[in-house]
């Protein structure tokens, strides 16, 4: 094992979209109580920086692997399908139009209850995108198709960020 | 002949090997500090019986001019008497600018700015930044500890609020250094608590740590697995805690008797005061307000009685800042239900505030279940962390307590047009290291300005200020064409670093962040020289001290490594560790501070690839261990 290792590899389970939560949380912690720097709080520098490289990398992996949108983007990454999200932002003109819609709509909500009927209507798009995206890379192999939902959904996490920016205001 | 010795089962074989490592809880109105003894922790009392310490410091003349200091129960005794040149609640200036200090005339201390941009003290001992006010608590507590068990401290575990920024942090670390004291680790007083519950009660599940203190305010989101210590999600508000409640009380009872406090010595009674009557309020209904030894009695239109029904409507809008902060942290920790509160298994109630029934009452409405409060809320961060100091120290062999906590406050560095742009988001799990990469603005461009911010505010104006560095020597290109990855290091105490590199020609610069806020090395030197600490023995004979204790440590840890993993070296490399222990071992009878440092660093040199070694081999052991089971 090593540090170059794919987040796949280091927490060993398969290089698949579908992923069971609790295994990637067990694996985490299995490999932090390992590597974490408090082990080796007693052993001198060099055993703690080495800790530190290591715990920084399981948990980068572990970021990468619990979030399904970076789990897409990095197993795209991986196939040769970067997203490319600076360069690449042409989208279909019908997802331009609903994105109009919604940030319409929240720029005209005004209570909790208005902002959090915006976040179920979004997480619902959302779940559908995602099991297209586990279709395209898992059982179809189109790491070009399963890019293109990812850099849709990408919009839509933003705007989520937004929602929950305006959330905390109130 | 003597008799043989036996250890106890479990216990360490060596009774020099047992290191003594304490938890400290560097509270606003009191400190404490505890340690594990015989498998328990539990607070150090002073030789008078007293934990608890006031985190109060006064600086006097003696009767032959020369400066003396007060700390603890005497110096509180004097609050009233000499507030000037008494500093109590010193922990809400810690890390901090003069123009950050709210309320600052409503504090009888004479500021004023350092050069570093951190607030100081005028005192008749001289100017006192908040570090070294600071530092005289702590030391305290180290001599308590070290008259406890007759030996020197190895080293403490310092809690911290979870909201602490990067500042804040720094500074209480300067403090720690600047009483001599080796930090394990800053650990957050709510991840503190939920361990002390953790251990005592064999809890797992989801629990929310409400943590009311005297100057702080904190909630935290914490996971309980099989000893592992998740934090979820925090937040809260580091200028929000018992001190604003004695405020707010102060200001309602000079309205409603027509008295202004004008001199120092009358706002600090009038708080005492106050204080008092919000103590004996936890208990009953009504308090008659009086004043003992300031010119307040007389001024009074007669009796004064303060009902609890008042007290509670004066400080409503504090309650409600807590409550909307723990509503905020529950939507971070993206539980599953919307509203997060089916998941929280109990709420844990930390600091002395939360002794006010109604703070009590506000908590069990919103979370619709009684608050936890089976543990003293004023001891249960020391126990916590003493019991992680002992783990860290490696006390505890089996040591299955593992801590995974978060950054509170997110970490960006400013862009054109004065916003900031986020490079770590709050709430990551440290260690962390995250990257991002920018540009140019003007073709030609050679030099970088990175200014590093703290917060979660989009313009940088409104976040704190951590530092500033330089990128020189880019090579000259079109604007845009240069890409510069900034790299930020959160290590496992909250400290960040940052590193800044030109991808294409590869010039580089990096910090370690020492917030505009706190000391510069040479700034601690000149303290550490100053300090009472110090003033028996001179810098040379300390310095010789902490290698040779530095070298201890060292040759203590290759050698328990050697015990365990030494399997994995072949002859030659064992010999060359060996031989490096030596070596040390001789540099270290020498009277230079220098001759033993660098025989330490050579021998830190020379087990840097058996640190590896043992690093890969334990993480194949954890996966090793995981394949067993799913075959």
């Amino acid at each position: 094992m090593n540090l170059q290792a794919t987040d796949f590899e280091l927490f060993e389970i398969p290089a698949q979209f579908a992923q069971d939560r609790s295994v990637l949380d067990t694996k985490w912690k299995d490999l932090q109580r390992e590597a974490h720097p408090d082990k080796f709080a007693a052993q001198g520098a060099a055993a703690q920086r080495i800790a530190m490289q290591w715990s920084v990398r399981i948990n980068e992996a572990y970021n990468r692997l619990k979030d399904p949108l970076k789990r897409a983007t990095y197993l795209c990454e991986l196939n040769g399908a970067p997203i490319e999200a600076h360069t690449n932002t042409s989208m279909p003109p019908a997802f331009m139009m609903m994105q109009i819609e919604w940030r319409e709509a929240l720029e005209e909500a005004e209570t909790a209850a208005e902002l959090e009927l915006i976040e179920h209507q979004t997480a619902n798009y959302k779940r559908e995108k995602l099991s297209k995206i586990e279709q395209f890379i898992d059982v179809k192999h189109d790491y070009a198709a399963a890019a293109n939902e990812v850099r849709a959904l990408m919009f839509v996490a933003r705007f989520v960020g937004e929602i929950e920016a305006r959330l905390n205001k109130i | 002949m003597a008799l043989l010795q036996i250890s106890e089962p479990g216990q360490t074989p060596n009774p020099h090997e047992r290191r003594i490592a304490v938890g400290i809880d560097l509270g606003t109105t009191h400190s404490l500090v505890a340690a594990v003894r015989s498998g328990v922790a539990e607070c150090l009392p002073d030789d008078q019986g007293r934990v608890i310490l006031p985190s109060v410091v006064r600086y006097f003349p003696d009767t032959n001019g020369d400066i003396k200091r007060q700390i603890g129960f005497e110096a509180l005794a004097n609050v009233a008497i000499d507030p000037l040149n008494t500093i109590a609640s010193v922990k809400r200036l810690m890390g901090r600018g003069l123009n950050d200090i709210v309320n600052r005339d409503k504090l009888p201390y004479a500021f004023s700015q350092s050069d570093t941009g951190m607030v100081s003290l005028e005192t008749v001992g001289g100017t006192k930044s908040p570090v070294e006010v600071s530092a005289e608590i702590l030391a305290t507590l180290r001599y308590r500890a070290e008259d406890t068990f007759n030996d020197d401290l190895f080293g403490a575990v310092i809690t911290v609020p979870a909201y602490f920024d990067d500042a804040q942090r720094q500074a209480t670390k300067d403090a720690a250094q600047l009483a001599g004291i080796n930090v394990l680790r800053l650990i957050n007083e709510p991840t503190a608590a939920a361990i002390a519950y953790g251990l005592d009660n064999a809890s797992e599940g989801v629990y929310a740590i409400y943590d009311l203190g005297g100057g702080t305010f904190d909630i935290s989101i914490l996971r309980l697995t099989q000893g592992v210590f998740e934090v979820i999600a925090t937040g809260g508000d580091s200028a929000l805690g018992g001190d604003d409640f004695d405020r707010a009380l102060a200001d309602f009872i000079s309205a409603e008797t027509d008295y202004l406090p004008s001199t120092a010595s009358e706002k600090a009674a009038l708080l005492v005061e106050a204080r008092r009557c919000k103590e004996a309020l936890s208990t009953t209904n009504t308090i008659a307000v009086q004043a003992i030894n300031t010119p307040l009695i007389g001024e009074f239109k007669g009796d004064f009685m303060l009902s609890k029904e008042q007290f509670v409507k004066v400080t409503q809008h504090l309650t409600d800042k807590t409550i909307s902060a723990v509503k905020k942290a529950l939507r971070d920790a993206k539980l599953k239900d919307v509203e997060g509160l089916d998941d929280i298994k109990g709420v844990v109630m930390v600091g002395g505030s939360t002794r006010m029934p109604h703070i009590q009452q506000a908590v069990a409405d919103l979370f619709g279940k009684p608050p936890l409060t089976n543990v003293n809320p004023d001891e249960v961060v020391a126990l916590g962390a003493a019991i992680q100091a002992n783990q860290l120290a490696g006390n505890n062999g089996a040591g299955d307590l593992l801590l995974l906590d978060v950054i509170p406050l997110s970490l960006g560095i400013e862009t054109m047009g004065g916003l900031a742009e986020r490079i770590v988001p709050r709430n990551q799990t440290i260690p962390t290291a995250m990257a991002q990469d920018f540009t140019t603005y003007k073709d030609g461009q050679t030099a970088l300005a990175l200014h590093v911010v703290q917060g979660e505010r989009d313009l940088v104006a409104d976040c704190r200020s951590l530092a500033r560095f330089e990128l020189r020597g880019i090579p000259p290109m079109a604007a845009g064409a240069a890409k510069i990855r900034v790299t930020f290091t959160v290590d496992a105490d909250g400290l960040l670093s940052v590193a800044a590199k030109e991808l294409g020609s590869g010039v580089e610069s990096n910090i370690v962040v020492k917030p505009s806020y706190g000391l510069s090395d040479d700034q601690i030197a000149t303290m550490l020289k100053d300090s009472f600490s110090t003033a028996q023995q001179d810098m040379k004979s300390r310095a010789l001290i902490e290698a040779r204790v530095d070298a201890d440590r060292m040759v203590l840890a290759t050698q328990s490594a050697l015990d365990i993993d030494g399997h994995l070296l072949n002859t030659d490399e064992a010999g060359v560790i060996t031989a490096s222990i030596a070596a040390l071992l001789i540099a270290k009878e020498a009277d230079d501070a220098a001759v033993v440092e660098a025989a330490t660093t050579d021998l830190a040199k020379v087990t840097e690839a058996f640190a590896a070694m043992r690093m890969n081999s334990g993480i194949a052991k954890a996966l090793a261990g995981k394949n067993i089971e799913t075959i």
